[in-house]
């Protein structure tokens, strides 16, 4: 079970939280202008790398505020905790 | 009989002076204080333990641990086991076993599941295995500062160490005894013997099952360093009839005579493939074992000449061929380097074909092996998880051995691999024989590994023995996996506490429930809710109950309690607006005191829930929710707030639990709630249908809402939760003398049907869109954005073949559809499958306004077929239905003011 650094209340048990998928996929301005196939993209495709990404958390049974975190998905290492809004971490950036 | 107890000082871990009685297999012998079951078994000479699973043939002690593949029990006293290893049964008085034959069975009568406590437990260090290495590694963290939790399965501390072994030039046993001592005297330490951590999980997270009493304990352990000091398994040789009773691992004897006293024959013949098993032999000499002679199958060693030494016959190069007895071994075949045969007489045959890392809990969280040519094993490679490490034999420390896996000969189906799951050599040659490469594939062919004792004994042997047979070095595949846990725990020892009805999930219920039990009411479940189904009279049928419910709130006046519908306050300048970009309509333009009904999408245009909004302020809405959507729209607005759009200034709030709900539909429902006594203006001028008003409704404050999910005049009183039930009380004792008649979901559902009102959740299943729902008439086509919006104009949402709900009347009004059922088109009603499918039934009811059944369905191209037949081929024939609208009942909506 993980231990997620959730940025308001410390590590916390996996099992307190709700999983999100891939972090910084943002809603379209304005769905309208993107094609039928620009469209599917935001809606369907995901990254699915080995090793760091950013994906999203919401700390569902405790303070109910979604952040973002970085994993590596072969490990299962985690790296950081950052607030929503702010830019991933240079190590996962730079993938 | 031929095993027997050794006088003192052999056995120094019983107490001769406290002896316990104990049953096997109705048979009471005696044992003693430091017994396991399988060590008292022994003493007592019971040769036979269980019959083998599959062939029923005799079985006896293999090991000395939870890698036994042979020796199963059922424990029924003082606590039922269904099978469990009479090598990891600690002998108590009054213990009771039977023999079990590689299957476990329940109990016929409840004899109580084992509960257990659950514990977490926070520590720098905790270690797994209280060996030598895991002793000297709590040692190690202890002394640094940590806090440190030491845990074996077993019921000692020492693992493996033996009388003369040494620990960095002391004797084990003293050091073993010292160590502990420092352990149990330091004040951050706890060690926990009977404790078997069944699994190590990400960021050390480990479970621990403890085994003491009178309370067993499940330890949920997050631990900040890892060390696993598991010990290695050593492993057997196939020969023929290699599973008599008499045949057991070398250091599982030497343990038997070391710790316990008891030496499990009278002549053994050594077949070992190492020095360990040389040494083992001359230590059971010393104890008076007679050792016929050691067959190393290699060119032997040091332990070799010190065995010869002591005067016992060391032959290298040769191996065993076959052991032969009829439940024991009598007699012992050797086979020497030229081809030529020797037969002695033995009771025993002590293997040990070399050693397996105990890699279980490693290999489960991700840590990787690799082959080790010199000691023939796979060893952990040190690549795993930052803050787990494994040390001593589990690392790789363990005796170097010669690569032999089994005597070769022509018939090889005695040549046991999986003594629990009865496969042999042959059974493994006839995998590969047919292109089976992979040990996984082998290992679902022949059953190898897939018994209780998860392959212990057999999986690295097999591994080695496909390998081989493909022309491949010993290292090219590694056994199978093994999972969690770590060695069988009942379930009920895993749910612990959290057992019954109401701790296994959580029970909602509203405020009214006590009153709906004593009205007789039938529940159903509504994710946690109960909610009263129906409201029986005293011998009346369901069908009775529904049909006098529905006639009494479409003639007269009915109420059901809505209180598990979701509620949510949205408080903000910004609400208006993130409700427009939440629901399909538009909320921002309601006016105060008004209620609109909505509907929200999933990003990918799909029906997510429906409710209804109303505007209590300027930038204060409620909105309401099905019973099983609240979490989930609860989540979806918190998500968007927070992720997306975080300039909305909008807080949102369940209120679920703050409010109670009472609905009153029909024609007689003004009156109801006029009786009721109320300071609201009932008029329909004053009080239009969907709005609100805010009064007092007997006597206390409460919000009425000019809303209705049958079709009839209706008002739904909100009413703060801890006047429900007052509430419900005296709406009832009003209603009386209209014939106010409470009811349950059955009635709502085939009130609401009637007229074509989705249920989110049955009518619809996540592939549904507002325009297949026939509702385009909620969906804004103005230029704003609403979530899935985007997606109504995706090309598979536009396809003209979508299902789309229409309503059914079957031909023969008295024959009623299941729901789910299928659909075809009528020219295929007689057609043997396949035949296309047109779609399903997605509600089905009875109406005794309608006389006769209906059901809504969602139907490809349904509103096309709107006044053709579709056909459901059931069970009972096919039955023919009409396609319709799904409104049956008031198109014009003329019943809403009464």
């Amino acid at each position: 079970m993980l231990l997620i650094p959730c940025p308001w209340c410390g590590p916390r048990d996996e099992t307190e939280f709700r999983y999100g998928g891939e972090a910084h996929v943002s809603y379209p301005a304005d769905p309208e202008a993107l094609s039928d196939e620009e469209w599917a993209d935001y809606l369907f495709m995901r990254d699915n790398p080995r090793g760091w990404w950013s994906e999203r958390w919401a700390h569902a049974a405790g303070c109910r505020r979604w952040f973002n975190l970085t994993r590596n998905t072969a490990t299962n290492e985690i790296g950081v905790a950052y607030r929503v809004g702010e830019d991933p971490p240079a190590e996962v950036s730079d993938r | 009989m031929s095993g027997r107890r050794l006088a003192a000082p052999a056995g120094h871990g019983i107490d001769r002076a406290r002896p316990l009685g104990f049953t096997f297999d109705g048979v009471p012998y005696e044992g003693l204080s430091g017994d396991t079951l399988a060590s008292a078994l022994l003493a007592n000479g019971v040769e036979v333990v269980a019959r083998s699973p599959l062939q029923g043939r005799p079985r006896g002690v293999f090991s000395a641990g939870v890698e036994e593949p042979n020796a199963f029990v059922e424990v029924s006293a003082p606590a039922f086991r269904p099978i469990v290893p009479a090598p990891a049964v600690p002998l108590v008085d009054g213990l009771a076993a039977s023999s079990r034959p590689g299957v476990g069975r329940l109990p016929a009568d409840d004899v109580g599941a084992p509960a257990a406590h659950h514990r977490h437990v926070h520590v720098e260090t905790l270690v797994v295995g209280a060996g030598v290495a895991g002793l000297r590694a709590a040692l190690q963290a202890a002394e640094s500062g940590d806090r440190v939790m030491l845990v074996d399965e077993r019921s000692w501390i020492g693992g493996t160490a033996r009388t003369g072994d040494d620990v960095d030039g002391e004797p084990a046993l003293p050091w073993v005894a010292t160590t502990g001592g420092a352990l149990a005297s330091a004040s951050e330490v706890t060690v926990l013997t009977d404790a078997t951590a069944l699994g190590v999980y990400d960021d050390g997270y480990v479970v621990v099952y403890e085994r003491s009493t009178p309370v067993e304990r499940v330890h949920h352990v997050r631990a900040r360093r890892v060390v696993l000091a598991t010990g290695a398994h050593e492993r057997p040789i196939g020969f023929r009839r290699n599973d008599l009773p008499g045949v057991m691992l070398a250091s599982a004897a030497a343990r038997y005579a070391d710790r316990f006293g008891v030496l499990a024959g009278e002549r053994a013949v050594v077949f070992s493939a190492n020095h360990a098993g040389h040494e083992a032999a001359t230590a059971l000499a010393r104890q008076g074992l007679e050792i016929a002679a050691i067959v190393d199958p290699g060119e032997g060693g040091r332990a070799t000449e010190n065995a010869r030494e002591s005067g016992i016959d060391v032959r290298v190069r040769w191996s065993v061929l076959a052991a032969d007895g009829d439940a024991r071994v009598r007699s012992v075949t050797l086979v020497g380097p030229g081809g030529e045969v020797d037969m002695l007489d033995a009771d025993l045959v002590l293997v040990s074909g070399g050693w397996n890392p105990t890699s279980q809990l490693w290999r489960g969280i991700g840590g990787g092996l690799r082959w080790d040519d010199d000691r023939t094993c796979f060893v952990p490679d040190g690549i795993g998880p930052p803050w787990l490490s494994i040390v001593g034999a589990a690392a790789g420390d363990v005796p170097s051995s010669v690569p032999y896996w089994y005597t070769p000969a022509d018939d090889l189906s005695e040549h046991f691999v999986d003594l629990q799951r009865d496969s042999t050599v042959a059974d493994v040659l006839d995998a590969v024989g047919h292109e089976l490469r992979s040990t996984e594939h082998v290992k679902r062919a022949t059953y190898i590994g897939t018994a209780i004792d998860q392959g212990r004994t057999s999986g690295a042997l097999t591994a080695a023995i496909v390998n081989e047979a493909w022309g491949e070095g010993p290292g090219a595949q590694g056994p199978t996996n093994s999972r969690p846990p770590y060695t069988p725990v009942p379930y009920s020892v895993l749910a612990g506490l959290d057992r019954g009805p109401t701790l296994l999930d959580p029970v909602r219920t509203t405020p009214m429930h006590e009153r709906h039990v004593e009205g007789g009411a039938v529940f159903e479940n509504v994710g946690q809710w109960k909610r009263p189904w129906y409201f029986p009279f005293p011998g009346e049928s369901m069908h009775a109950a529904v049909e006098r419910e529905c006639l009494a709130a479409r003639r007269a006046a009915g109420v059901m309690d809505a209180s598990t519908l979701g509620a949510i306050e949205l408080v903000g300048p910004d609400t208006g607006a993130f409700l427009d970009r939440l629901y399909t309509n538009r909320m921002s333009t309601l006016a105060l005191g008004s209620i609109r009904y909505g509907l929200m999408l999933g990003l990918d245009g799909m029906v997510l829930d429906d409710g209804v909004a109303m505007r209590l302020a300027e930038d204060h809405f409620l909105i309401t929710t099905t019973t099983g959507g609240a979490a989930t729209v609860m989540d979806h607005v918190e998500e968007y707030l927070q992720t997306e759009w975080p300039e909305l200034a909008v807080y949102a709030t369940s209120v679920t639990e703050q409010w109670a709900t009472v609905a009153v539909n029909g024609p007689a429902s003004r009156d109801v709630l006029s009786a009721t006594g109320t300071d609201i203006d009932l008029d329909a001028a004053a009080f239009p249908f969907m709005t609100w008003r805010e009064g007092l409704v007997a006597g206390m404050p409460a919000r009425v809402a000019r809303v209705s999910f049958s079709g009839e005049l209706a008002y739904e009183i909100n009413i703060a939760g801890h006047l429900g039930l007052a509430m419900w009380d005296a709406v009832l004792t009003a209603g009386q003398p209209f014939g106010l008649t409470p009811y349950g979901t059955e009635s709502m559902h085939v009130l609401r049907a009637e007229k074509g009102f989705v249920i989110v959740g049955q009518d619809t299943d996540g592939t549904v869109t507002p325009i297949d729902l026939g509702m385009s008439w909620i969906v804004r086509s103005d230029d704003s954005d609403f979530i899935g919006r985007r997606s109504l104009r995706r090309a598979d949402t536009v396809r003209p073949d979508r299902k789309q709900l229409v309503g059914l009347l079957p031909t023969d009004p008295t024959v009623w559809l299941p729901e789910g059922a299928q659909l075809v088109s009528p020219e295929h009603a007689s057609t043997q499958p396949p035949v296309p499918m047109l779609g399903h039934v997605t509600s089905s009811y009875r109406s005794p306004e309608l006389e006769r059944t209906f059901a809504l369905a969602m139907v490809i191209g349904g509103r096309e077929r709107i006044g053709g037949h579709v056909v459901s081929p059931t069970p009972r024939g096919p039955v023919e239905c009409a396609v319709v609208s799904p409104v049956f009942y008031d198109p014009e909506g003329a019943r809403r003011d009464g």
